[in-house]
């Protein structure tokens, strides 16, 4: 018996049907692969941004309510101007001093960034920390399961003044407000997660003499890492939607708050360009942790590769 | 039938089941009577076959014996001891891949010593000498995905060998593997039986497989599973599965499946006729 290989060339199955000249051009990308993925990337942005700007072109879209991109990322620095406001306000310096308008995009990016990444990573941890007891501890589950599955449709928007409540304002009730959105859905699907591992799995641990505690850590635990890693990435997103609400009922400074100020000074470009800028940092930080997904399940077969095929 | 207390016959055998019965979700609507009234002495090495139409019960007989179910009547021993837990003595091969994907081959065969705090060194000791008897020691580095399904289910024999297990359970082990492959894997059961001197309790519902491997036949009704009757292959090995002796078996088999067959098929047909 051979050991089956595992990397194929697609080129050579779809050759036959498709021209010459086109296989040869496919082969060729594939040695390069991360350079046609970005350049797929691009093609898919600027189609979008040219279709905008297509109907600027034809007098469609009014530059005064959709302005397109060439006109929203023509004046960065104008646009900057109105990130960290707030830390200008509070040590008292005027609009013209303190960071450029570049430093302050990226102050303001990185506050958002830092309340998203710290209210996903608490989420994560007490979620899966309170699912993986649910399931271990019956008594746990009977307890604490039927409040997390009641409290889990409430929408973050009717926890904003709890949060303002408890904490004011600051960062604290922006991460408040992640956690708490994400928290309950996690905790359930880290339950159904642990609810499919392959039955198989465990017994063959069982008949090892493995107790229930080992069970739960050698065998349970690697076993929803994929799920959980994709509820991660899921999550990841509605942190960053959160985040902005959290952010635009006076918590200082950050995207949020720049969207609002946009919002109640009628500045179209400014929206559009806060957009730009939390799309392109979701973007990236979606990239990485598929990349980390990949490092982290290096075991998972490449299963879109296998649905290209059809 | 007096099951209680001590056990009332030779501690020596391998498996000992006296009325045992299984019924799921019992004592509610959906209550399902799974097998019953099962009488069974294995002894020390025996190869036992498990015989019978889909859903007759063998494969609860065999998690049973396992101790990953309970019983709901009767009693099992094995070595004179009571099942009420699974132990390493007694090893269970499934039909679907049962590696940890995210081990390698070697960490998957020595799973069972790692849960026992042993040492790295030991453990590759013991996992290098498993796999060497199952012919796979070069692929000790690799990943299950990396296998063919042929190997993985080799990779999990040596698995439940590295145990060094008394009794070996295979649930329709090789039902996955295509028809070549499965001649192969039954030569390579029977040589790997030889040399670990463990009784196999082996379930199928295929008669070649049966003909081909079982010192005994236990052949099963369905609904509830009961043990219809047992047949004894005294073939010499290695079986030429050709002769006219091995022809009789399988018409043998063959009429006694078919009853059972017909019965579950006409209870089927009265239970989508009534609902």
């Amino acid at each position: 018996m051979a050991v089956v290989t595992r990397d194929s060339t697609p080129g050579a199955a779809a050759g036959a049907s498709r021209p010459a000249a086109a296989s040869r051009l496919m082969a060729s990308m594939a040695g390069l692969d991360w350079l046609a993925k970005i350049w797929w990337t691009c093609l898919s942005i600027s189609l979008f941004a040219g279709l905008w700007e297509l109907c600027w072109a034809l007098g469609w879209a009014d530059e005064k309510l959709l302005p397109p991109p060439h006109i929203f990322l023509s004046n960065i620095a104008e646009q900057g101007r109105y990130f960290n406001t707030a830390t200008r306000w509070q040590v008292g310096q005027s609009m013209t001093e303190g960071p450029s308008a570049f430093e302050s995009v990226l102050i303001t990016g990185a506050a958002t960034t830092a309340r998203v990444f710290v209210g996903l990573i608490l989420a994560s941890v007490l979620a899966i920390g309170v699912g993986v007891l649910v399931r271990y501890y019956r008594f746990f589950d009977r307890l604490v399961l039927p409040t997390i599955t009641l409290l889990s449709p409430v929408s973050p928007i009717a926890w904003l003044p709890v949060a303002i409540f408890l904490f004011g304002i600051g960062n604290a009730p922006a991460i408040f407000m992640v956690v708490v959105a994400l928290f309950f859905h996690m905790v359930l699907a880290t339950i159904n997660q642990i609810d499919t591992v392959n039955t198989n799995l465990i017994n063959v641990a069982r008949t090892m003499g493995a107790s229930k505690a080992q069970i739960y850590a050698r065998v349970i635990v690697p076993a929803i890492l994929p799920g959980m890693l994709q509820v991660l990435r899921m999550n990841l997103f509605g942190a960053w939607m959160v985040v902005l609400v959290a952010e635009s009922t006076g918590v200082g400074y950050g995207m949020g708050q720049v969207i609002m100020l946009a919002r109640n000074t009628f500045n179209p470009s400014l929206v559009f360009f806060t957009i730009a800028v939390i799309g392109l940092l979701g973007f990236t930080f979606d990239w990485l942790l598929r990349l980390a997904q990949r490092r982290i399940l290096y075991w998972l077969p490449d299963t879109a590769e296998r649905l290209r095929v059809l | 039938m007096s099951s209680e207390g001590a056990p009332h016959f030779s501690s020596r055998d391998a498996v000992v089941c006296r009325g045992v019965g299984k019924t799921w979700a019992a004592g509610t609507k959906r209550a399902h009577n799974a097998l019953t009234d099962i009488d069974l002495d294995v002894a020390p090495g025996e190869f036992v076959v498990f015989l019978g139409p889909s859903g007759c019960g063998k494969s609860t007989l065999l998690y049973l014996i396992a101790g990953l179910e309970d019983a709901t009547e009767g009693q099992l021993w094995s070595f004179g001891d009571l099942v009420e837990t699974p132990s390493p003595q007694r090893s269970l091969i499934f039909q679907e891949t049962s590696l940890f994907p995210w081990l390698t081959v070697w960490e998957n065969v020595s799973f069972g010593l790692s849960i026992r705090g042993a040492s790295k060194e030991e453990r590759r000791t013991v996992a290098a000498e498993a796999l060497q008897r199952v012919g796979l020691k070069a692929a000790m580095d690799k990943r299950p995905d990396e296998l063919s399904g042929g190997m993985r289910q080799r990779v999990a024999v040596a698995r439940a060998l590295a145990m060094r297990p008394k009794v070996l359970l295979m649930d329709e082990p090789f039902a996955a593997l295509d028809v070549q492959t499965r001649a192969r894997m039954q030569d390579f059961l029977l040589d790997v039986w030889r040399d670990s001197g463990a009784s196999v309790l082996f379930v199928t519902h295929h008669i070649d497989e049966a003909v081909a491997l079982a010192d005994r036949v236990v052949v099963f009704t369905s609904r509830p599973g009961r043990i219809k009757t047992i047949v004894p292959i005294d073939m010499p090995r290695p079986r030429n599965l050709f002769s006219r002796e091995a022809e009789a078996l399988r018409i043998q088999l063959t009429d006694l499946l078919r009853d059972e067959v017909d019965r579950a098929f006409a209870e089927q047909e009265a239970l989508t006729a009534t609902a």
